[in-house]
């Protein structure tokens, strides 16, 4: 018998006699996720067992659902590829079509793009999202976003209406060549106020990102990827506003807890919570959901 | 599920207030969740100089908030004079079941022969030694304050030798790989926990290559929020009796043995 009280998927998942779903399910919610409606803005499908595209997406929400994730935003194939060329680029983007198409309810996909191959990215954003199911795109190491390469990526995704996702990390360990931190990121948005960012991983060393981004309305504070360190949704809060912040978590690279702890166990209110886990998101991706026909 | 962390800390994070590090506010959180006992080492116990008055405070703390609930680790740094008169106090006065190691920021190496005689005593009176690896992620440390992951190549052959001292990685996973760390459980009697493992499923893949009675409950709160590794244990495929095992039984039989 199904139930009534699990995600549909959950429930023909949970038919298929996965105790530990069922176990969990029976338990308190200790994690206080359970009824906020997670959006996770922030997954790969590298480090995930499964081979296929399609079936590595399915593992993924195995544990999703465990987690009570409603849906994953995913990109970047695998392997992971700094500068990835032309060829490299679509075919990674192959790959994520095939993981989202297989799984339309409970995923979607950003296009990934690289500003040292102009033509190839625009032509994917065309390919992907103008004729395809992905909402909006994701650059990670390949340059540093303040290059003014970016600029037709960034005016094409500003006509589309899409977030644009910018890998950013301040190491003090050192960045690598294209990697790009959130001043850089500032410059860009500067330079394209309509366009709508999102700071990935808060800036890595987040009490230096929220600071850097807070003045920039355009730019949104993406919590994933960095270790589970208490006070950084407080900060994040406190200093952009709830509305500002978006998870995402990073996975598989990344567990599914350690990031959704950090708002779940954040001292902030649970509507707040419910923002940050997934209204945010919900609202940045709307003009592109409709026009896809994706319910929010 | 009733819980042992075997990785929180009390006092201050020197760069950052935390939301829990008031100890009656963390033990409060860490009751709430499940957790019968926590054991507890000292923030101060990296830099202060004073090794005995942090283990006084830590001791006076644990008696002091949540009713037993916390169970005190003191600090050791053998490269400050004296040292072995901290063993004795941890071990006669304040009656600590263990000792919690930062040699990455007390200078010195698992080579050094001072850490081989600190085994020694730790055996002789039969306490559990943590030796915290990394406390933060290396990528983020303030400029002035760099301090180098712990190299655990010379425990492989001190473990073999020592196999009366239970030795606990804490926070492992930020420097070792999984198969570095079956190799050092592998090697005597060592014992890992959660709190910096990652990747998703992170668990039921760990328990693919090390056994399931070296693996512990950690969390290293107040630094990190306690529910990422009470999240762990749900997020991967683990029976009952496997989340019981990790989160309670293997830690309370090493205090038993």
């Amino acid at each position: 018998m199904l139930n009534a009280g699990l995600h549909p998927t959950s429930q023909v998942l949970a038919q298929t006699g996965h105790g530990n779903r069922i176990a969990a399910r029976a338990e308190p919610d200790r994690l206080a996720t359970e009824t906020m409606r997670i959006w996770d803005g922030h997954t790969h499908l590298a480090n995930v067992q499964g081979g296929k595209p399609a079936n590595r997406m399915a593992r993924l929400l195995e544990y999703a659902d465990r987690m009570h994730i409603e849906r994953l935003v995913t990109f970047m194939g695998w392997p992971f590829d700094y500068n990835p060329g032309p060829d490299e680029i679509r075919r990674q983007n192959d790959q994520v079509l095939e993981a989202i198409q297989a799984w339309p309810e409970r995923a979607l996909g950003y296009a990934y793009v690289n500003p040292n191959h102009i033509d190839r990215s625009l032509a994917e954003m065309e390919r992907c999202i103008v004729r395809g199911p992905m909402v909006g795109i994701k650059l990670w190491v390949a340059r540093r976003c303040n290059d003014s390469a970016l600029d037709p990526i960034v005016q094409l995704a500003t006509n589309l209406q899409i977030p644009i996702f910018q890998h950013t990390w301040l190491k003090i360990t050192g960045n690598l060549p294209g990697e790009s931190t959130p001043a850089d990121l500032v410059e860009l948005a500067v330079r394209h106020p309509r366009a709508t960012f999102l700071c990935g991983h808060a800036g890595g060393d987040w009490e230096q990102g929220i600071r850097t981004v807070r003045p920039y309305k355009n730019i949104f504070l993406e919590t994933a990827g960095g270790d589970p360190t208490a006070g950084i949704v407080e900060m994040a809060v406190r200093e952009l506003g709830p509305e500002r912040v978006i998870y995402g978590s990073d996975a598989g690279g990344r567990s599914f807890a350690s990031q959704l702890a950090k708002v779940s166990a954040a001292e902030i209110a649970e509507q707040e919570k419910r923002l940050i886990f997934g209204a945010n998101l919900r609202r940045l991706l709307g003009p592109v959901l409709k026009t896809k026909g994706v319910k929010r | 599920m009733q819980i042992i962390d075997t990785n929180v800390n009390l006092s201050r994070w020197p760069l950052r207030r935390l939301p829990l590090d008031d100890p009656a506010k963390l033990v409060a959180r860490l009751h709430h969740q499940g957790v019968v006992q926590a054991w507890a080492g000292s923030f101060d116990g990296l830099l202060h100089k004073d090794i005995a008055g942090v283990n006084l405070r830590l001791a006076a703390d644990c008696r002091k908030y949540g009713n037993g609930l916390l169970l005190p680790f003191g600090s050791v740094n053998p490269a400050l004079p004296d040292w072995e008169e901290d063993v004795r106090r941890c071990y006669q006065q304040h009656q600590m079941p263990g000792i919690r190691l930062h040699p990455n920021y007390h200078g010195y190496q698992l080579d050094d022969s001072r850490f081989a005689r600190l085994l020694e005593l730790a055996g002789e009176r039969k306490m559990i030694v943590q030796i915290a690896l990394t406390m933060e992620d290396e990528r983020m440390q303030h400029p002035l304050l760099r301090v180098p992951h712990i190299d655990t190549g010379p425990l492989l052959e001190l473990a073999g030798k020592r196999y009366e001292v239970p030795i606990i990685l804490l926070n492992a996973f930020r420097s070792l790989r999984t198969e570095q760390v079956a190799k050092l459980v592998a090697a005597g009697n060592i014992y890992i926990e959660i709190a910096m493992l990652e990747g998703v499923g992170g668990v039921e893949k760990l328990l693919r290559e090390v056994p399931i009675d070296r693996v512990l409950f950690g969390s290293h709160a107040p630094l990190f929020l306690f529910e990422s590794a009470l999240g762990k244990l749900r997020e991967s495929a683990l029976g009952g009796t496997a989340r019981k095992t990790i989160g309670l039984d293997n830690a309370r039989r090493l205090l038993t043995t």
